[in-house]
């Protein structure tokens, strides 16, 4: 057992762990943070990206210990208040999801996209870039539609900062 | 239609909760005293248990039991069983092998459950789990139907000599024996349908809870279904009985048909919650579901086409093998059968049919309904045989098929089904518009002239959704009723809730339920809720699958929210000293027609409770429940064309445009109808190019990952262009017949013509892989 300190969501947290916990088993069962799901056992999936210190991670691929010190945001913690994130609306208003299982990894995931290409994307680089998320309800049209909605509105939202 | 009425593309009420992490499924909930399940499964396909020592496991830190398959059977719980009877064509019944939730003697697939650990943290159960040490003694294995058909093969249930469940037939087989020596020119094919692995997102999981005190069991599981899981539960599997057991189906991460059955780990934590007298959680992983989630599709096929001289189709002849996997999961005999035979007829007037069907034995992975469960297996094979028929009669496609659709409705089949509306002709002139059909040839030229094969492909579907009349399902077999249930609250404010039998597990109930208030009330979808997924809140239901929660889920709210409005026109002509047939409703309000006499809903539903001044003799109270037994089958329909292009040096595939012109009748919400057609086309899709279950001889699943099994990816898909025309559906009073399974039914035909098109080869199986491509194109 070790005692993990880091940062979640803006917080300090420190939680006892076994050793071999992963970083998305510490979120889920000793943060209560569930909004962080696992899909698989491979790492393929995406369903449980989170940021570690700003870059979108697949949590199930890091152990606990790796991420002590680290600040963690998981998709609890992207919205200001009851204020949503651009990508959680374009999510909602371009209608993509459904069953919701993916969705956080999604948005963690598409929120690091629009990051590291400065905004600038169009539908072929978004579905490659959505290669390590798995969603089986969408067929994806929806998601890369968000993507390039959330985009558009993140750099507004910049702007406005 | 409002703003939020019937018709509106409404932005979904459920997505706040699932954009912001606070959606909460079986595995988020957390329960005080909760222990962890981890099964121990078979390694072999087929195989004796000899022994299983539990000795050094049950010392191990945190186990607080270990149970096994014979103590299953020792306390009388009942074996799995399926509830679709179908009798074979010598008047015998099906030969159903006995299925106990953990094996105490004979292991049939890689990954049945012999033992159960139960542990205070997960990786507890992990660790013990891998000191029990079980002895098994291995038997030879049939893994696909040719291996299990064979003389000699290895047998797997004494109850089914030569591993054949039912050898069932539909259809007149002299009369289709006539029409093919008739025939100007037959066309026949071999088909295989692949095996595919469900995968919704979130897997399998379940916690099984009991109140020593009340005698009472409560289970939390990922179902599309509750209350069948109730029943299925306490009548057949004797674990609690109905009144004393409470199933819980929250947020339900995606189903397509896998969640459904009753799966044998359900059944064991609910069971093993009293053995060891704490709450028992187990959560599939990923691996987990690959080899026990119930598998879709697995036909072997012959199929014949039989033409007369003006090339009018005259019959159909189909011989399948369907493989069941190693036991018979709770609807599969009926996937192969009625949900997959009656659909042979397709959008053409053949006069005469005939089909046999084998359902045999292997030991693999169970294999059930899974989206679109028999309907994309039958349009499968009746559009390759429509494209082949055109290729070798030298005629285009689509008139080939335009020259055969039926245009006179209602259309009864020589198998079953009896079509009540449709308009084949405007879906497939839709789809042809919308792809710039006569424009193929000068682009298929222009591609070849840049060393690229262009090929284009259709497929003209057909479905039977709003499962389903139940007195017509009863006399084939089923073992349950296939009506749904709702009740509608109108509280003493003036807020509704919907209580409904449907199950939303990314359907979007919790919106489209509420624009059908909408439109009917006039009130904002605020106001209203939805109540699903628990069987002490709703009073029944038959769940979600078949393309059913629209036309029969909905109706049966409309039909409780007609009992509603009458009871509240009463009140309102009462309190208005109006006469009751003077009523509208209009926005929230209940209006004296032709004057300014009116009074709002709220005041309504408190003059019901208050109860104050209520017309002679009147009950209390705004609440009414409705259950709706659909008439017939709904038939969506629709016509779906793929135009892509093959590299020849790779034999890799690449879109270059997917058409999809649907006929769902009404659309209650349309953006949400076209994500149900874009998440069911890509299934198709990934049908066609990218999935498919492969196991070695020995029966392992080689694909039990997403590092093998190949799930389609954002960059494997393009987008879509979807059309609808519509034909109202006759056989309900809102005129929807249901999108879920469009998408998966129709697109995989659509893309095999396409490539076999654009190779100028016929003989191409799915998945077609670029590996497979190549090879036909190369030989």
């Amino acid at each position: 057992m070790s005692t993990i300190k880091l940062t979640v969501n803006g917080k300090a947290v420190s939680a006892d762990v076994e050793d071999r916990t992963l970083l998305v088993h510490l979120l889920r069962e000793n943060l209560n943070l569930t909004g962080t799901h696992v899909g698989c056992d491979t790492s393929q999936c995406g369903a449980c990206v989170v940021h570690i210190d700003g870059r979108a991670v697949k949590s199930c691929t890091v152990l606990a210990g790796q991420a002590a010190g680290s600040n963690v945001t998981t998709i609890e913690g992207i919205s200001k208040g009851d204020e949503l994130h651009p990508m959680q609306l374009a999510f909602r208003d371009n209608h993509g999801l459904q069953c919701g299982y993916c969705t956080p990894g999604m948005i963690m995931s598409s929120i690091d996209i629009v990051h590291r290409h400065a905004g600038k994307l169009d539908e072929e680089t978004v579905r490659q870039e959505l290669e390590g998320n798995i969603c089986r309800c969408t067929g994806y049209h929806n998601i890369v539609k968000a993507v390039l909605d959330a985009a558009g509105r993140m750099k507004v939202s910049q702007a406005a900062e | 239609m409002g703003v939020e009425g019937i018709g509106a593309s409404v932005v979904r009420k459920e997505d706040r909760r699932f954009i912001t992490g606070k959606g909460r499924y079986v595995d988020d909930i957390k329960i005080v005293g909760l222990t962890h399940a981890h099964f121990i499964r078979s390694p072999h396909a087929h195989a004796k248990v000899k022994s299983i020592d539990t000795s050094a496991a049950k010392d191990m830190p945190g186990v607080v039991g270990i149970l096994t398959g014979q103590q299953i059977v020792d306390d009388k719980v009942g074996n799995l069983i399926c509830g679709w009877a179908i009798t074979s064509k010598d008047g015998t019944g099906m030969k159903m092998g006995a299925w106990p939730a953990m094996a105490p003697e004979t292991v049939r697939f890689v990954g049945q459950a012999v033992a159960v650990v139960i542990a205070e943290t997960k990786n507890q159960a992990k660790d013990a789990a891998e000191a029990v040490v079980v002895n098994y003694e291995e038997l030879p294995a049939a893994a696909d139907i040719r291996a299990a058909i064979k003389q000699g093969a290895p047998q797997l249930h004494p109850e089914a000599p030569g591993n054949v469940i039912y050898d069932w037939t539909i259809g007149d087989e002299a009369a289709t024996e006539a029409a093919f020596k008739a025939a100007a020119n037959v066309v026949s094919l071999d088909i295989t349908n692949n095996r595919l692995v469900p995968n919704a997102m979130e897997p399998r999981a379940a916690i099984g809870e009991y109140n020593e005190a009340e005698e009472h069991f409560t289970l939390y599981t990922t179902s599309q279904n509750p209350h069948v899981a109730r029943l299925v539960l306490s009548a057949f599997y004797n674990i609690a009985p109905e009144h004393k057991l409470r199933v819980v189906a929250p947020d339900v991460g995606g189903g397509f048909g896998s969640k459904i059955f009753i799966y044998p780990e359900e059944m064991v934590a609910l069971w093993a919650s009293k053995k060891v007298g704490r709450p028992v959680k187990w959560t599939g992983d990923r691996t987990e579901a690959f080899l026990t989630d119930a598998h879709g599709r697995d036909h072997l096929t012959n199929a014949e086409l039989a033409l007369d001289a003006n090339n009018k189709i005259t019959g159909l002849r189909v011989k399948t093998y369907a493989n069941l996997g190693a036991y018979m999961s709770l609807f599969s005999s009926s996937v192969p059968t009625y949900l997959y035979a009656t659909l042979l007829s397709g959008q053409y007037n053949i006069p005469n049919i005939f089909a046999e069907v084998i359902s045999v034995y292997t030991n693999t992975t169970p294999v059930d309904a899974y989206r679109g469960a028999g309907r994309p297996e039958a349009s499968f094979v009746v559009e390759r045989l429509l494209e082949t028929a055109a290729r070798q009669l030298k005629v285009d496609p689509a008139e080939l098929r335009r020259k055969n659709f039926i245009t006179q409705f209602p259309h009864q089949t020589p198998v079953i089904m009896a079509y009540d509306i449709g308009d084949f002709g405007a879906s497939l002139d839709s789809a042809m518009k919308a792809i710039d059909y006569a424009g193929f040839p000068a682009r298929k030229a222009k591609a070849k002239s840049e060393g690229k094969l262009r090929g284009i492909g259709l497929s003209c579907y057909i479905e039977a959704c709003g499962i389903a009349p139940s007195k017509a399902v009863g006399s084939l077999g089923a073992g349950v009723g296939l009506w749904e249930s709702a009740e509608v609250r109108v509280n003493p404010v003036g807020t509704i809730e919907i209580l409904t039998g449907s199950h939303s597990h990314g359907q979007g109930h919790e919106t489209t339920f509420c624009q059908l208030v909408a439109e009917r009330l006039g009130v904002p979808i605020s106001q209203v809720q939805i109540v699903h997924g628990d069987t002490d809140k709703v009073q029944f239901g038959m769940g979600t699958y078949g393309s059913r929660s629209a036309a029969v889920g909905l109706t049966a709210i409309l039909k409780a929210m007609e009992k509603v409005e009458a009871k509240a026109k009463k009140i309102a002509a009462h309190a208005l000293e109006a006469s009751e047939s003077d009523i509208v409703i209009e926005n929230g309000e209940f209006k004296v027609t032709g004057t300014d006499k009116s009074i709002a809903l709220p005041m309504v539903a408190l003059a019901a409770y208050t109860a104050h001044n209520l017309p002679d003799g009147m009950e209390p109270g705004l609440k009414e429940g409705a259950f709706y037994d659909p008439t017939n089958f709904t038939f969506p329909a629709g016509a779906y064309i793929c135009e892509l292009e093959v590299d020849a040096a790779t034999g890799k595939t690449s879109f270059v445009n997917f058409v999809a012109a649907d006929d769902f009748g009404r659309l209650i919400n349309p953006m949400i109808v076209e994500g149900q057609v874009h998440g069911g086309l890509a299934q198709g899709i990934g049908q066609a190019l990218l999935e498919g279950a492969v196991y070695d001889s020995s029966g392992q699943l080689l694909t039990a990952s997403f590092m093998d099994y190949a799930m389609p990816r954002a960059d494997d898909l393009p987008s879509f262009k979807l059309n609808h025309t519509t034909t109202l559906c006759p056989g309900n009073p809102l005129g929807v017949k249901g999108c879920g399974e469009a998408g998966a039914i129709g697109a995989s035909a659509a893309v095999i013509n396409a490539i076999t098109d654009a190779i100028g080869n016929n003989k191409l199986e799915m998945p077609a892989t670029p590996d497979r491509v190549w090879h036909a194109i190369h030989g």
